[in-house]
């Protein structure tokens, strides 16, 4: 709870900053206040406390989820240093991030249907902005447009959906509605099931599963480079949050009913976004599709249920977004051109950072002992105690396709660059990035159990 | 209030589900960037009255809560939206959103 007030402060705080000139010191502000949040949560651990009337719930998984929220954006402060130059609009800049952290901690802290709704509305209006951020670039204009318009129609099935569940159970709170729904197992009426559908539909869009992932590809391509990382990390990681949350503490005894919806999502999303990824020539692209592929090995262990999910999802989601955010750092630095070509040479002129993001690369693509094998172990391992055998192996399939299109970011950084062109060069705030993202990618590979056994 | 009890709860249903129909259809079809924004208005409009008549129908007061909640979340969307598309608009001089092409899709 400190955590979530100590962020909602920051945010007005950032607004303020513009009206009381203080607006040099915002990012110092704004360092010092998520660390101190993450301290904040890590002191709350192991209590579970219930706030605002059995609104919100923070128990061990929402402080998991909040660190894992709060050190990422502090390693993404370091390859968006640039993109909070603008003196004009950094106040902003923040102001925005710190309101959309707290919407993720919302999201992974929520029992009640509006606290989630509430959640889900300040993690997104936030973003829409963000997406559009960059004002002289008509890409980046496109991009919140084709961000805001199925965001604001996932809304209303999240929200038809929301109350029809709230039309049969006569209530929000999710504790009270999984009683309702185990009380009436045997013969639950039409409404619910329908409504599951409808939040179904809802989060799907949220997340960017096929079939309803046509907007991340074109949003990711046009937004500005380090809100593209935003995106595909932290938004993506609370979305996730708040769909497992969801979905375990109310409907995991009517699972027969939809896991096979999620399943099939899972199994198309995971093979049609590897096998788009391949196609891509645009590395922002390419990672827009892997990112959309990723989401459907988490759907997976949202499938499957049990206990072996929950840390496989935080491990997942954990190992992908920093990975993650170590080649976003690269794009952030190729500029506006990020075909595969301009990374050619890059390996002969910093071959220190050309392996650590090969290590970031084949951590994505799933190879031992690196961070994202262990994800992916965790996933298939909860997947296969919920006798999910056939997604499993669609699953490796995929992941053997995406090990094709990450190899060809290593060949291409690694291969010969042509007469005249110009090769990539890196900051000191980026190679500081591309090394802590390599360096826990290690860490979280040799000792996957760090995170793996805390919930 | 008595008038509006003595209607069936399955009306207010279907007649919601039909709003939000039409409203989930116009996003689909309409091709106008506002107009599709007021297709969203009017899906979310069509859950506000669907938690209003469950509301009653339960004695719950926590349905209309969210009805207030849903309208000021919607109206806040709804001013970043219309900044969206008017930035959109004076970058691309139209709100047609199949000329929208500068990302592929």
């Amino acid at each position: 709870m400190n955590t979530l007030i100590t962020v909602s402060l920051l945010g007005i705080a950032a607004m303020l900053s513009e009206v009381f000139r203080f607006k040099k010191f915002i990012q110092t502000v704004f360092i010092a206040a998520v660390t101190g949040a993450t301290g904040l949560a890590v002191l709350d651990w192991g209590t579970s406390y219930s706030y605002f009337r059995f609104m919100v719930l923070f128990d061990d998984y929402a402080l998991a989820f909040s660190i894992l929220f709060l050190v990422l954006t502090l390693i993404w402060l370091l390859l968006s240093q640039e993109y909070f130059c603008n003196e004009n609009t950094r106040a902003d800049y923040f102001a925005l991030i710190s309101f959309s952290l707290a919407g993720a901690i919302i999201l992974s802290s929520f029992s009640d249907l509006s606290m989630f709704f509430i959640g889900i509305e300040i993690l997104s209006v936030s973003a829409y902005v963000l997406a559009g951020s960059n004002r002289s670039d008509i890409r980046s204009a496109e991009a919140a447009l084709k961000y805001f318009l199925p965001g604001a129609f996932s809304t209303g099935f999240l929200l038809f959906g929301m109350a029809l569940i709230y039309g049969a159970t006569g209530s929000f709170n999710l504790s009270n509605i999984s009683l309702w729904i185990i009380a009436n197992h045997s013969n639950l009426p039409v409404m619910v099931n329908a409504g599951v559908v409808f939040l179904i539909t809802g989060l799907l869009f949220k997340i960017a599963a096929m079939p309803f992932h046509n907007w991340a590809p074109d949003v990711y391509d046009g937004s500005p480079t380090p809100v593209t990382a935003y995106m595909s990390t932290i938004i993506k990681a609370a979305s996730f949050a708040a769909f497992y949350r969801l979905f375990v503490s109310c409907f995991s005894i009517m699972a027969d009913w939809w896991t096979p919806l999620l399943v099939i999502a899972a199994a198309i999303t995971m093979i049609g976004g590897n096998i788009t990824a391949v196609y891509q020539n645009n590395l922002k692209r390419m990672l827009a599709y892997s990112s959309i592929a990723h989401s459907g090995y988490l759907l997976l262990a949202v499938a499957a249920i049990n206990q072996l999910s929950k840390p496989a999802m935080l491990f997942y989601l954990a190992a992908y977004s920093v990975a993650s955010l170590g080649m976003f750092t690269l794009v952030n630095r190729m500029g506006n051109e990020q075909q595969l070509d301009k990374l050619k040479g890059f390996a002969h002129d910093n071959p220190f950072y050309a392996a650590l993001i090969t290590l970031l690369t084949l951590s994505m693509a799933g190879i031992p002992p690196l961070a994202g094998f262990f994800g992916k172990y965790y996933v298939f391992l909860s997947s296969i105690r919920s006798d999910l055998i056939w997604p499993v192996i669609v699953a490796v399939i995929a992941s053997l396709i995406g090990v094709y299109y990450y190899f060809r970011i290593v060949y291409n950084m690694y291969s010969k660059p042509a007469a005249s062109a110009h090769v990539v060069s890196l900051s000191g705030f980026d190679k500081s990035a591309i090394l802590i993202t390599a360096l826990l990618t290690l860490l979280l590979g040799i000792a996957p159990a760090l995170i793996a056994d805390i919930i | 209030m008595n008038i509006l009890q003595t209607i069936p709860l399955n009306h207010y249903i279907m007649l919601s589900a039909l709003l939000f129909s039409i409203g989930a259809m116009g996003v689909l079809l309409r091709r106008n960037a506002i107009i599709l924004l007021m297709c969203v208005e009017l899906m979310l409009n069509a859950v506000n009255l669907l938690f209003a008549a469950f509301s009653v129908h339960h004695a719950d007061g926590g349905g209309q809560v969210m009805v207030i909640f849903i309208m000021t979340v919607a109206a806040a969307e709804v001013a970043v939206g219309l900044a969206i598309i008017v930035m959109m608009f004076r970058k691309a001089g139209t709100t047609d959103i199949n000329l929208f092409d500068t990302l592929k899709w």
